[in-house]
């Protein structure tokens, strides 16, 4: 790492900006990269927990994944996808705009970057929206049939055909506990039977458009829904913070802190955005090409 | 705060520089921290020991002491409430202890001392991850206050999704405290990494240094998988998200290979930073230079490495594949021998030296035996076919008290002793602190031996009563408790002691070469005057020569220095 990047000598900045415990910003910019990639590295094995449980219930239900798959919409995700690479392409020309000292450059750069960040936000938080009206969500929390929006939601005709209109008490395999107490049981979150797979040969039937019957939903839908909030969760709260921190570079950069001698935080911000974008394009396929 | 490098006004250093309760709590110093984490871990230490004797008294008799059933409590709500107290011990033991007493307390003093360093690599880091430990320990105190967790400190679902006490809480805590552990790796990994001294080549360094190292990266890798794991855990506790709850499809036996993916490698983070303590005061005490020290360096990486890969051997029992016990038992078998090859170098080391039996060296002594002791009983468990009949045995519990009282707390108070000089500036009483050491041996041997008895006769751990043919075992395991109690306090007595009343220690007191002994007692603000350059090795102690006159070691040949780059004053950026 330390022979690719230099870091300009330059007195005044030496003075404004090396901690008292360093003895080069060299050493200094080296110490913080490499605490970044191992702060970076913790964050893939944060979300590799994630990833690996989605594998384990992939590999015990495909069925699922097969099923739950169609309800997410792959052009908002490809969109969302071309949004977050371009973001990318703007913050590495930015963290090159601060090498070379380029205040205007950088500034257009972070406010591009943060602008993806918006979108990204904004186009997923409409996918939100519509999974909550049509009560596709994790947990005891899925219940489609009592969603507003259930039957907009569903797949385009011919997709799934049969489907389109199900009767709505056998499309919910699990009762909302909510609604189940309203109606007078006394039910326990513990007190629900263990879920059986899905019945044999499902995984045939559920090829795409392949004619299935109105009761073919496997069971467990919701693990997919789970998995799909948890793991898009966590990575919007992490673009979140990458707003936050272009801001914070932002302002800095109008103060004039970067320069050729000084650039360690653009860079570092840049490196968590290169990783914010990988997670991405793992979870892209994996979850709205799923099917 | 300018005058502290000034030479001729020796007395100013680290402690006194600056006396404001702010100036300790806003620190970035590594050795306030340092200071500050090891209060924080005693006190811990001291509410978690108080749990152990309140669980030892109540095993005096078979129906149980304190918890059992009376008018107005039946037997199950009385248990109920022995349960809360081994999970507390069990979570306070293992998060808040065992996990930052050695890095965080011990590493923050003295790893800056051995590089010669100014100090860590990102002291706001690290005064951040203080806060978050002190964080998460007060959401642990919140949940115990609110209604104590009795899950057992191992959180397995279903019942922790159940169960009616503030899991979330705990749970919560832990991961803030996780957290905590994960930025004090990468601390210590880029300090090792970018601050070390000219001329300290990787092979130059003090092993304790390597343990460091090595266990950083446990933290670092493996922390983050117990964090989306409580994560998750809280998340199917508010929101129902069914990824461990078999009512929602879930699979609790994935929560089983999660906690232990952590929790295994967790017992390394534990162990691995006492082999290096080991491996200072053995040559530092045999006065003879380390035996192997590449061998000790690299089983070091190799048991962090191992580690991640046995953390099936916990699961022997519940549903996993024959295949994957074989496997799984297989890498925990090997995962002994780094363990026994280090255990040899220190006999090694140890082998026609000089020996002096002070106190850091008896409680070196203590480890290797307890160790030995645990580790082998370790290997015991790790045989399926032995797994099956000694799983949630005593024999488990003997076991791991074994490595990490006998192992981890042994070998921390060897460090305390040893480096104590170094940080208060004061000696104890030697004659108490050996009296204490075999008192404390005494103790933890007949505490945790009638355990492996009583497990091989097959009592399982966490029960709040047991069968009348046990008891005489669970007699002498409470008074083990007893002894290990009073050993304490006499501890504590003569540390305090010394703070107040000690002799003024010098700068040397043992005759390390290690760096850290060059610098006063107790060190400057800034550790060291010049940045030290390192040619010798620092386990050669053939320069090292006691001086009657000041009552402590001094280099007979003068090791040269090097100018700073940048005076301290020059670039004061902390207080």
């Amino acid at each position: 790492m330390s022979e690719a990047l230099q870091v300009a000598a330059n007195p005044e900045v030496v003075k404004k900006h090396l901690a008292h415990h360093f003895d080069t910003m060299q050493q200094q910019f080296d110490a913080g990269k490499l605490g970044m990639w191992l702060f970076l590295s913790t964050e893939v094995l944060l979300f590799s927990g994630l990833f690996c449980a989605y594998g384990v219930y992939r590999a015990l239900h495909p069925q699922i994944f097969q099923f739950a798959g169609e309800y997410l919409d792959p052009i908002s995700g490809l969109i969302n996808t071309l949004i977050l690479l371009t973001s990318g392409f703007t913050m590495a020309l930015g963290v090159r705009f601060a090498h070379t000292g380029n205040r205007k450059g950088l500034s257009i750069c972070l406010i591009l970057t943060m602008l993806g960040g918006f979108g990204f936000l904004g186009i997923h938080g409409y996918e939100y929206f519509a999974k909550y009206r049509a009560r596709l969500l994790w947990g005891t929390n899925y219940h489609p049939s009592v969603g507003p929006d259930h039957q907009k939601l569903l797949p385009p005709a011919g997709l799934l055909k049969p489907l389109a209109r199900p009767a709505p008490v056998e499309v919910a395999p699990w009762h909302n506990l909510k609604i189940l107490k309203k109606q007078g049981f006394n039910v326990a979150h513990s007190s629900l039977t263990p879920a059986p797979v899905g019945p044999a040969g499902i995984v045939a039937k559920l090829k795409r458009k392949a004619p299935i019957g109105p009761y073919s939903q496997p069971n467990n839908v919701q693990i997919f829904f789970g998995a799909y909030f948890l793991m898009t969760g966590l990575h919007s709260i992490h673009v979140i913070i990458g707003i936050i921190l272009m801001l914070w570079l932002l302002i800095r950069n109008i103060r004039g802190d970067f320069g050729p001698s000084y650039f360690a935080p653009v860079e570092f911000v840049g490196l968590y955005w290169g990783i914010v974008d990988m997670v991405w394009m793992f979870l892209f396929p994996l979850l709205y090409l799923a099917h | 705060m300018t005058a502290v490098n000034v030479p001729d006004k020796p007395k100013i250093n680290y402690l006194n520089c600056d006396k404001t309760i702010k100036s300790w709590l806003l620190t970035l110093d590594h050795k306030r921290i340092g200071i500050m984490y090891l209060i924080s871990t005693l006190t811990a230490f001291f509410i978690g020991g108080m749990l152990a004797e309140v669980i030892r008294t109540q095993l005096l008799v078979p129906k149980g002491l304190i918890f059992h059933a009376t008018k107005h409590m039946s037997s199950f709500a009385a248990y109920k409430h022995y349960n809360q107290v081994f999970t507390l011990h069990g979570i306070i033991m293992v998060f808040m202890v065992l996990i930052p007493i050695i890095v965080a307390s011990l590493g923050n003093l003295v790893i800056p001392l051995l590089l010669g360093a100014k100090d860590v690599a990102f002291p706001r880091l690290n005064l951040m991850s203080f806060y978050l430990y002190v964080a998460g320990a007060a959401m642990a105190i919140i949940s115990t206050i609110a209604g104590a967790v009795d899950t057992g400190w191992t959180f397995y679902t279903p019942f922790s999704i159940q169960s009616e006490t503030y899991v979330c809480w705990m749970v919560g805590g832990i991961v803030l405290i996780g957290f905590s552990s994960i930025f004090t790796g990468i601390n210590f990994i880029v300090t090792i990494h970018k601050m070390r001294p000219p001329g300290m080549t990787w092979f130059r360094m003090p092993l304790f240094l390597w343990g460091i190292y090595a266990t950083s990266i446990i933290q670092v890798a493996a922390t983050p998988v117990i964090g989306v794991t409580l994560l998750l855990l809280i998340l199917e506790r508010t929101m129902h998200i069914g990824f461990f709850n078999a009512a929602l499809g879930g699979s609790p036996v994935l929560f089983q290979d999660f906690f232990w993916f952590y929790s295994h490698p967790a017992v390394y983070i534990m162990i691995l930073p006492a082999m290096a303590i080991i491996s200072e005061i053995v040559p530092t005490f045999s006065r003879k230079h380390i035996f192997g020290y590449e061998f000790i360096a690299f089983s070091s990486l190799a048991i962090a490495l191992i580690g991640f890969l046995v953390w099936g051997h916990h699961m022997f029992v519940n549903g996993q594949s024959a295949e994957l016990d074989t496997i799984f038992s297989l890498l925990t078998f090997l995962v002994a021998v780094p363990s026994a090859v280090k255990v040899f170098n220190w006999l090694a080391t140890m082998y026609k030296g000089a020996i002096k039996l002070d106190t850091p060296m008896l409680y070196a002594l203590s480890f290797i035996i307890l160790f030995t002791v645990g580790g082998l009983t370790g290997v015991v468990l790790g045989c399926i076919a032995e797994d099956v009949v000694l799983h949630d045995t005593y024999f488990v519990v003997g076991h791991f008290h074994y490595v990490m009282f006998g192992g981890t707390i042994i070998a921390f108070l060897g460090g305390l002793h040893y480096w104590w000089p170094k940080f208060t500036g004061k000696m104890y009483n030697e004659t108490m602190g050996r009296i204490t050491c075999v008192l404390l041996f005494i103790g933890v041997n007949v505490t945790f031996f009638p355990q492996l008895i009583v497990g091989a006769e097959g009592m399982p751990r966490r029960y709040a009563s047991y069968l009348p043919q046990y008891q005489p075992y669970m007699i002498a395991s409470t008074v083990g408790a007893y002894i290990q109690l009073v050993a304490f306090l006499m501890m504590a007595g003569y540390l305090l002691h010394s703070i107040f009343r000690g002799k003024k220690a010098p700068d040397n007191p043992w005759g390390g070469a290690t760096l850290e002994w060059t610098t006063a007692s107790p060190p400057s603000h800034y550790n060291f005057d010049d940045t030290p350059l390192v040619i010798e090795d620092c386990y050669d102690y053939s320069n090292v020569k006691y001086d009657e006159s000041i009552g402590g070691y001094v280099r007979t040949d003068v090791p040269p220095k090097t100018e700073p780059a940048t005076p301290p004053e020059m670039t004061p950026a902390h207080t």
